[in-house]
């Protein structure tokens, strides 16, 4: 379909990239919504299990990664508001833009949301769960790194497919969640390894199966971004 | 679909030299089982235009989004600059700016940042001149920081219009462009539709104020129901729709 070479996607994505940060940061006050959903919900989570501190402990990186899904439905579609509400995305797509740098450029602003989610949701979490990283930080990070990258680019695309649908708000989890159980559960398992620690040595298993289905949704993904916009 | 109203074509276009910037042959697009348009034939050179009427749901606006490439057709060929748009829709459209219903801009981006997210895209040099430049012709000039929330309409489609202008396309598609317009603004977009055919751009313009824009363009297309009913002159375009209707 398109003879862009894969050199000449990057100035664009970069561009793409830049212009959703900024949209970003002046849309602060959705932003600050977000992360404000997310540590209720991980607050939730907490209250519902009880002063249990060896349950909440127990499970802590489920509660986790629970939260950050939930929120990433609502930083998802937020953030394809802003390019439904003039047509802006159309508009993007009247421009010698390669599709695949649109799709990048939209999901890595996506990823950059959800780290920066992550990167308060984790101390967050170690104080209403009571726990702590007693294993690797360094797996921790790569777990946080892929499994919001495997959140983003999925959702990045079903969010720009659903965004102009009627009932977007349901539609939007109902596709992605399915999608999504791999990532889910491969990040649970080793955030869980990280906090509670890594006897029988899995860690490295569970980081693989993360990495080879962001190898998966980032290839195919874009790929499939064109046709998704022209629907 | 008739056959005979499906083989009506454009007359060849008065100026002789060179090749056609654009060329539609047998372009149409169908939903389900309804043709939105169905079988339309057209040429365009540089420096040329044409004005394509017709009531509500006749096709006009597929008709344009097939020429600005977002939307496939599902028969058809489209030539744009010796470019065949099915191979290579990215090479054509560095050839093409759109103005549509929506402006196509970010509400919560100033006026001066909304032209800098095209211009990056595009890697243009010196954007923020050029940027600056266009604003300044579009009438925005002093509004380079105001965001696009605060505008009016009319401003936004000012704006629209600026970066159309900053795209520096050789084919130019306008979709109503005197929606939201004030009196000013029209006078505005009559001025810019005769310097954009000045400088040698093709324009191709969709609107039901046929009657104000008809003597200012070359060509004139009707479309009905998806189908072409009459190719001519522009300024016999309304009197042609008028026949049309009555029949």
């Amino acid at each position: 379909m398109s003879t862009t070479k894969m050199g000449a996607l990057v100035p664009q994505i970069l561009g793409i990239l830049r212009k959703d940060l900024a949209l970003d940061w002046y849309g602060r006050g959705r932003v600050l919504a977000v992360f404000a959903f997310a540590a209720t919900s991980l607050l939730l989570f907490s209250f519902a299990v009880g002063p249990n501190t060896q349950k909440l402990a127990a499970h802590a990186g489920g509660y986790l990664w629970l939260s950050l899904l939930f929120a990433s439905v609502l930083a998802l579609s937020g953030s394809l508001r802003e390019e439904t509400e003039e047509e802006a995305l159309e508009s993007l797509m009247l421009l010698p833009v390669d599709p695949r740098a649109l799709f990048f450029g939209k999901a890595l602003a996506n990823s950059v949301m959800l780290w920066g989610l992550a990167a308060i949701l984790v101390p967050l979490s170690f104080a209403l769960y009571h726990t702590h990283v007693t294993g690797s930080w360094i797996h921790l990070i790569l777990a946080l790194l892929l499994g919001c990258g495997g959140l983003a680019a999925p959702g990045t695309l079903y969010a720009t497919m659903t965004a102009r649908a009627r009932g977007r708000d349901v539609l939007l989890p109902l596709l992605l969640f399915p999608l999504v159980v791999p990532v889910l559960v491969a990040a649970v398992n080793v955030t869980q390894l990280c906090f509670a620690g890594d006897p029988m040595q899995q860690t490295n298993s569970w980081l693989s199966l993360l990495a080879v289905f962001n190898l998966v949704y980032w290839g195919i993904c874009p790929l499939l971004y064109g046709r998704v916009i022209e629907a | 679909m008739s056959e005979a109203v499906a083989t009506i074509e454009q007359p060849p276009e008065p100026l002789p030299n060179g090749q056609p910037l654009v060329i539609g042959s047998n372009l149409g697009r169908r939903y389900g089982s309804r043709w939105a348009l169905a079988g339309a034939n057209l040429q365009l050179r540089s420096g040329r235009s044409l004005l394509i009427g017709g009531h509500n749901g006749a096709g006009k606006t597929t008709l344009l989004r097939i020429l600005a490439t977002t939307l496939r057709p599902t028969r058809g060929e489209l030539i744009i600059d010796g470019i065949d748009v099915a191979r290579d829709p990215i090479a054509a459209r560095q050839r093409i700016g759109m103005l549509a219903h929506q402006s196509g801009l970010y509400p919560e981006l100033t006026a001066i940042e909304n032209l800098r997210v095209v211009g990056r895209l595009l890697g243009i040099d010196a954007v923020e001149d050029r940027a600056a430049a266009m604003l300044k012709r579009v009438g925005l000039g002093g509004r380079e920081r105001d965001r696009l929330r605060e505008f009016s309409a009319g401003m936004r489609k000012r704006l629209a219009f600026a970066k159309l202008l900053l795209q520096d396309p050789q084919l130019v598609l306008l979709d109503e462009p005197y929606g939201q317009l004030d009196p000013q603004g029209f006078d505005f977009v009559d001025g810019l539709l005769k310097s954009l055919v000045a400088e040698g751009r093709a324009v191709v313009v969709v609107t039901h104020l046929v009657e104000r824009v008809a003597p200012q363009l070359h060509s004139g297309l009707l479309l009905d129901g998806g189908e072409m009913r009459w190719t001519g002159v522009a300024a016999e375009l309304p009197a042609a729709m008028g026949r049309w209707m009555l029949r």
